[in-house]
C-alpha cells in the first residue's frame, strides 16, 4: 500500500523472521510510518483521517448497538429506547452512532470539496477520487438502511419514499421494489433484511477505504499547491516530510477538534440533527405532514423534486430519479470532464469562483430539500380572492376581490338569491422552493458538464510554483492564498 | 523562523518536548481507557434485567413437605416448606461427616424479628455439579438422603440442601433473600 | 487563524440543516416565565416539580395516556424524581414500592389454572396503561387514540415547552360561544371539510384522529368561537377577524399542529394558527392537591406535567450533561496538548 521504496529494517530476530514471512510490520511502516508525505498539507486534508476515526466510532458503536437491538416492527422503537435507559451507558453508544452518521457525512462532504478545490481527483489519481465516491455511496446506503432501524415515522415513511423511488424505473421497477421489501410493503421482513445490510455494507465501506489508501499512497497526497512532489532523493527531501510524527500529530489534533465539535451534539444537543417525529413508533396508516430526509441527503433530495415536469416519454417522477442518481454519477466522470492540466483552483482564479459558487449551490439545494417547494421565497402581488358562483345563464362565473368584507358580501348576496358561491383564494405569483431548487439544480450540472470542460480550455490560470518547496518559501512574501 | 536559525535551540528544548510528548500520550492513553470501560461496561446486566431479578414470594402457599419451584432471572429456585421430621434429620448430622460442612442454620436467614423460620429452606435449583434440576417431593424422588436427587449425575443432597453424595462438588446455594414479612420473602440476585 | 475559519464553516453547515426544517402551522411553543432549569449545558432538573408532575401524570393524565417505556423503579434510579440514596437499587424504595402496589395490573404469567389475574404492579413493571390496547383506547375516546407519553417532549417540536404551551393554551371559555344551525343549511360541505381537515392534523402522532361522522341527523347546534377575541400575552389575535366553527369532540388549541382552514369562516388568507385536537381543556385551578402544599394552578400544573415528561423523555439526561462536562474538560485539555506537541515537531519545518 505504498508506493514508494521501502525504508523499514527489522532490527531484531523475530521482526526478520517474520518479515520474510508476513511483512506486516514493513507494510503498516511504510504507509504510516517514513511515508513520504508533501510538508505543505493544511488542515482541509486533516479530514482523511478524521473520516477513519468516525468509520471506526460507527463500526465499535454499531456492533454494541446489535448486541442490544431488536429487529422486529414490534421490539425495535422499544429495543432502542431500553438502550437510551437501561443498558449501561447505552444512551452514549446510541447517541454517539445516531450523531455520528451526522458527523461522518459532515467530514466526508468537506473531504469531497477539499478534492474538488485543489484537484485531487486528477491524474495520477483517478482511481483514488473513484474509489472515493463508490464509498460515498455506500455511505448514503448504509444511512439509509440504518435510518430505518428505529422504527419511527420518518424511518418508515422515509423508507416508503425511497423505495418508491426505485418503482419509478419502468418494467422492471416494481419487481425490483417488492424484491427489496420482501412483500408489497414494507415490514418485519424488510427491517430484517435492512438490519442484516446495514451491518454488512460498513465493513464493504472498510474495504474500500483500504484500496482507497491504496490508491493514494502509489502516487502519494496531492497538495495545496497541486504540484507534484519531486521524485528524486534531494527534491523529495525537500519537499516532504515523514508521516509520522508530523502528520499523526497534525491529523490527530485536528480530530480531537472535531470530536469536541462532535461531544457536543452528542452530550448537549443529542436530537437537533434528527427530526422528532422519529420519536413516535411507526405507523403506517399515519404519514408525517413532511417527509424529510436526514439533512446530509437534503440537497439530493431537493434535486429529486425540483423535476416537476416531463421530457418527451419520460415522466417527471423517473426524471428525478435519473437527475438525483445522475447528481452522483456525474462525480464518477469528473476525471474527465475536467479539463483543465492545473489541479489546485490557487492557480485558476476562474475556475474558483464558479467553484464558490458550487459550494453555495449544493448548501442552498439543502435549504430546498427542506423546504416545502410550494413555499415562497419572493412573493410577487398579494394572493385574491375569487368568489365562484353559477350565473344566471347557468354557467361558471368568478369574481375577482382584493378585500374579504368585498368578497363575503358578494357571496352572500349570492347566497340569498339561493346560489351556491365559494371563495377561494387564488395564490400570487411567487418566486418559490421549488424554483430556487430548479435553478440550482441547473447550476449544479452545469458545473461539471459544461463549466469545468470549457474552462479549462478557456482559462488563462496563474503560474504554478516550481515545487512545494518554493512554494513554501515564497508563501510569507506572496498575497495570502485563500481558503487556505 | 529557518532550519539554520532553530537547530541550536534543538538540544535545550529536547526535555521540554519529551515532557509535552510523554503528557500528550498519556492523556491519549488515559481517554482510551475511559472509552474501554463504556464499551466494557454496556455489556453488565441493564437495569431492565436487574430489575427483573428479584421477586416477592409468598411462602406461607407451600404446602408441608412440599416445595414450590420459582424462576428468578431465568435461573430456578426450590421453596421448600420441610416437616419437623426433616428439620431434625437437617440438624442431627455430624458436620464432620458431610463433603461441603455447613450447618443448617447456617444455610437459613433469619426472619426481621431475628427469629428463624426453621420450616423454610430457600435454595437454587441448579445442581452444583454441571447445572441440572434436581427432582424433589413433587416427583417423588427425594434420593437417600429425604432431599434432592439429580438424575444427571446421581448427586444425593439432604433436606438442607447440603450435598452428601455424587459428584456434586458442594452444598446447593443459598440465594440473597430476606423476610419482608412473616410469610413473604424476596429474592434478589 | 486558519482554524476558526473551519469550526465556523462546520457550524454555519450544521445551523442550516437544524434551521431548515419548516415550522409547521402552529403557534410556536414559548417557555414559562423565567425558563427551565434543565436548559444549558448544566441545566439540571427541577426535582420537586417533577414530582408535582408525577403526581399531575398519575391523578390526571393517566386516565388516557398510557406511558409503556417508563417503569416504576425508573422513579427511584439515579436521575429520577423519588431517588434516594439510601436505596441504591430503586427495588427496595419504599415510596416507589408505595406507588407501584396502589396500581392494579394484569399479570403476564398465567396463574395455575391459566387465567390471568390483575395483581398489585411490582416496581420492576412498566407504568399501568389505561387501556389494554390501542383499540380500546380509540374506543374510549371517540376513535382518537391519546399518545402515549414516553418520550413526548422528544417526539414532539418544542418538547417540554410544547407540552407547557398546549396544556395552558386552550382558549378561555368566554371566546366560546353555541348557536342553532338553521334546518335548511345541510352540514354537508362542512363534514367534507371536516374529513379533510383530520388528515391534516392526524399527522402529528394521531392526537387528533377526529372521530367518525357526525349522526346521520347531524347536529342542530354548533359551538363557534371568536379567535380575534383570545387574550394572549404571547401572540396577538387580534388580526384573524372571523369565527372558527368547532366540530363535535374537538378543541381547538392555537400550539397544536393542524390546519383550521376548513373550519375558518372568515378571510382564507388570515387562517388561525393551530389545530383542534381531540383532548379537552384538562387542567383547572385544583385539579389536583399537591402534596408538597404547593398552590396547584393552571400554570403551575402544565409546567410540573412539563417538567415530570422532559424527564420522563430521557431519564438519563443528567447523567448526559455530567459525562459530557467531564468529556469536554478533557478534549479540550488534549487538544491543548497536541497543540503545543505539534508545534514542538513541527518547529524546525516550515510549511
Amino acid at each position: 500500500m505504498s508506493g514508494h521504496a521501502s525504508t523499514y529494517e527489522p532490527k531484531t530476530g523475530f521482526t526478520k523472521w517474520l518479515d520474510s514471512r508476513l511483512p506486516v510490520v514493513r507494510l503498516a511502516y511504510d504507509s504510516f510510518v517514513d511515508f513520504p508525505t508533501p510538508k505543505n498539507l493544511n488542515y482541509w486534508y486533516t479530514f482523511g483521517g478524521i473520516l477513519a476515526v468516525c468509520l471506526m466510532t460507527q463500526i465499535l458503536t454499531g456492533v454494541v448497538l446489535a448486541m442490544h437491538y431488536t429487529a422486529t416492527v414490534d421490539g425495535a422503537f422499544a429495543s432502542v429506547e431500553r438502550i437510551m435507559r437501561d443498558v449501561p451507558y447505552g444512551w452514549l453508544i446510541r447517541y454517539i452512532h445516531s450523531n455520528g452518521a451526522s458527523m461522518f457525512f459532515l467530514a466526508v462532504y468537506i473531504h469531497m470539496f477539499r478534492g474538488l478545490y485543489y484537484g485531487s481527483y486528477k491524474a495520477p489519481r483517478e482511481i483514488l477520487w473513484i474509489l472515493g465516491v463508490v464509498i460515498f455511496l455506500l455511505m448514503m446506503g448504509t444511512a439509509f438502511l440504518g435510518y430505518v432501524l428505529p422504527w419511527g415515522q420518518m424511518s418508515y415513511h422515509g423508507a416508503n419514499v425511497i423505495t418508491g423511488l426505485i418503482g419509478a424505473v419502468p418494467v422492471v421497477g416494481d419487481g425490483i421494489k417488492a424484491w427489496l421489501m420482501g412483500g408489497p410493503s414494507i415490514g418485519n421482513q424488510t427491517l430484517q433484511r435492512f438490519f442484516s445490510l446495514h451491518y454488512l455494507l460498513p465493513f464493504m465501506i472498510a474495504g474500500v477505504v483500504i484500496l482507497h489508501i491504496w490508491a493514494l499512497h502509489v502516487p502519494g497526497n496531492n497538495n495545496p499547491t497541486g504540484v507534484e512532489a519531486r521524485k528524486d532523493k534531494e527534491g523529495l527531501k525537500q519537499d516532504t516530510v515523514p508521516f509520522h510524527p508530523y502528520y499523526t500529530v497534525k491529523d490527530g489534533f485536528a480530530i480531537v477538534v472535531f470530536l469536541i465539535i462532535f461531544a457536543a451534539f452528542v452530550f448537549y444537543m443529542p436530537n437537533v440533527l434528527g427530526h422528532a417525529d422519529n420519536y413516535i413508533e411507526a405507523d403506517p396508516l399515519v404519514t408525517p405532514a413532511h417527509i424529510v430526509p436526514e439533512w446530509y441527503l437534503l440537497p439530493f433530495y431537493a434535486i429529486l423534486r425540483a423535476i416537476t415536469f416531463n421530457i418527451g416519454p419520460i415522466d417527471a417522477k423517473l426524471l428525478g430519479v435519473i437527475a438525483m442518481f445522475g447528481a452522483i454519477a456525474v462525480l464518477f466522470f469528473l476525471p474527465w470532464l475536467d479539463t483543465s492540466k492545473v489541479k489546485s483552483m490557487r492557480y485558476r482564479p476562474v475556475a474558483r469562483q464558479f467553484f464558490f459558487g458550487f459550494v453555495v449551490a449544493s448548501l442552498l439545494l439543502g435549504w430546498c430539500g427542506a423546504a416545502n417547494p410550494d413555499d415562497p421565497i419572493i412573493p410577487m402581488g398579494s394572493d385574491k380572492l375569487v368568489v365562484s358562483y353559477t350565473d344566471a345563464n347557468g354557467n361558471e362565473a368568478t369574481q375577482t376581490y382584493e378585500e374579504y368584507a368585498a368578497a363575503s358580501t358578494f357571496r352572500d348576496q349570492k347566497m340569498s338569491e339561493g346560489v351556491e358561491a365559494t371563495i377561494a383564494v387564488e395564490k400570487a405569483a411567487a418566486f418559490r422552493f421549488v424554483h430556487l431548487a430548479q435553478l440550482l439544480t441547473l447550476y449544479y450540472f452545469a458545473y461539471f458538464l459544461v463549466i469545468l470542460p470549457l474552462l479549462g480550455l478557456r482559462e488563462n490560470p496563474k503560474d504554478e510554483p516550481a515545487s512545494i518547496h518554493k512554494a513554501v518559501l515564497g508563501h510569507d512574501r506572496a498575497a495570502p492564498a485563500p481558503a487556505e | 523562523m529557518s532550519d539554520a536559525q532553530t537547530k541550536p535551540h534543538e538540544t535545550v528544548d529536547e526535555d521540554r518536548r519529551d515532557f509535552i510528548h510523554i503528557a500528550t500520550a498519556a492523556t491519549a492513553v488515559a481517554g482510551a481507557g475511559a472509552l474501554a470501560y463504556v464499551f466494557v461496561d454496556q455489556m453488565n446486566a441493564a437495569s431492565d434485567t436487574k430489575a427483573a431479578s428479584s421477586l416477592d414470594v409468598d411462602v406461607s402457599k407451600v404446602p408441608v413437605g412440599g416445595e414450590i419451584r420459582v424462576l428468578i432471572g431465568g435461573q430456578p429456585f426450590f421453596i421448600r416448606h420441610r416437616t419437623s421430621a426433616e428439620i431434625r434429620a437437617a440438624q442431627n448430622v455430624e458436620l464432620s461427616s458431610l463433603p461441603d460442612p455447613q450447618s443448617d442454620e447456617e444455610r437459613l436467614v433469619p426472619m426481621q424479628s431475628g427469629e428463624y423460620n426453621r420450616a423454610i429452606l430457600v435454595t437454587s435449583g441448579s445442581c452444583t455439579h454441571l447445572g441440572c434440576v434436581p427432582v424433589g417431593p413433587a416427583q417423588g424422588n427425594t434420593g437417600d438422603f429425604g432431599g434432592w436427587y439429580c438424575p444427571c449425575h446421581g448427586s444425593h443432597y439432604d433436606t438442607s440442601g447440603r450435598i452428601r453424595r455424587g459428584p456434586a462438588p458442594s452444598n446447593l446455594p443459598v440465594p440473597d433473600y430476606n423476610w419482608v414479612s412473616p410469610a413473604v420473602i424476596n429474592i434478589s440476585l | 487563524m486558519k482554524f476558526l475559519r473551519f469550526i465556523s464553516a462546520g457550524i454555519g453547515a450544521a445551523a442550516i440543516a437544524a434551521t431548515a426544517h419548516a415550522a409547521g402551522g402552529s403557534l410556536h411553543a414559548h417557555e414559562p416565565e423565567g425558563g427551565w432549569a434543565f436548559e444549558g449545558p448544566v441545566g439540571e432538573l427541577d426535582m420537586a416539580s417533577v414530582q408535582r408532575g408525577y403526581q399531575v401524570y398519575r391523578e390526571v393524565c393517566a386516565s388516557c395516556h398510557s406511558m409503556r417505556l417508563l417503569s416504576y423503579r425508573n422513579l427511584g434510579e439515579p436521575g429520577g424524581p423519588f431517588y434516594d440514596p439510601e436505596y441504591p437499587n430503586a427495588n427496595n424504595n419504599p415510596l416507589v414500592k408505595s406507588f407501584a402496589a396502589q396500581d392494579e395490573i394484569l399479570s403476564t404469567e398465567p396463574n395455575d389454572v391459566g387465567d390471568y389475574d390483575y395483581r398489585p404492579a411490582r416496581t420492576s413493571d412498566p407504568f399501568k396503561s389505561p387501556y389494554p390496547n390501542d383499540a380500546a383506547a380509540r374506543a374510549a375516546n371517540g376513535g382518537a387514540l391519546p399518545p402515549d407519553l414516553s418520550v413526548i417532549t422528544k417526539a414532539r417540536h418544542g418538547g417540554a415547552s410544547y407540552i407547557y404551551s398546549l396544556i395552558s393554551g386552550y382558549p378561555s371559555e368566554d371566546v366560546f360561544s353555541t348557536r342553532e344551525i338553521p334546518a335548511e343549511e345541510t352540514p354537508a360541505a362542512e363534514s367534507e371539510a371536516e374529513a379533510e381537515g383530520e388528515g391534516a392534523e392526524a399527522v402529528d402522532g394521531g392526537e387528533t384522529e377526529a372521530a367518525e361522522a357526525a349522526a346521520p341527523a347531524g347536529p342542530t347546534s354548533e359551538t363557534v368561537l371568536k379567535v380575534s377575541e383570545i387574550d394572549s400575552s404571547h401572540y396577538d389575535f387580534s388580526k384573524y377577524k372571523g369565527e372558527l366553527v368547532q366540530p363535535v369532540g374537538q378543541y381547538y388549541n392555537p400550539y397544536m399542529a393542524g390546519d383550521v382552514s376548513a373550519q375558518w369562516r372568515g378571510d382564507p388568507r388570515k387562517t388561525p394558527p393551530g389545530g383542534f385536537l381531540a383532548m379537552p381543556p384538562q387542567l383547572s385551578d385544583g385539579r389536583v392537591s399537591y402534596l408538597d402544599g404547593t398552590e396547584a394552578t393552571v400554570e403551575q400544573m402544565s409546567i410540573d406535567i412539563a417538567n415530570f415528561l422532559q424527564w420522563a423523555g430521557e431519564p438519563k439526561q443528567s447523567q448526559r450533561k455530567s459525562t459530557g462536562l467531564a468529556v469536554m474538560i478533557y478534549l479540550l485539555i488534549f487538544a491543548v496538548l497536541l497543540w503545543f506537541s505539534f508545534h514542538r515537531i513541527w518547529r524546525n519545518v516550515k510549511h
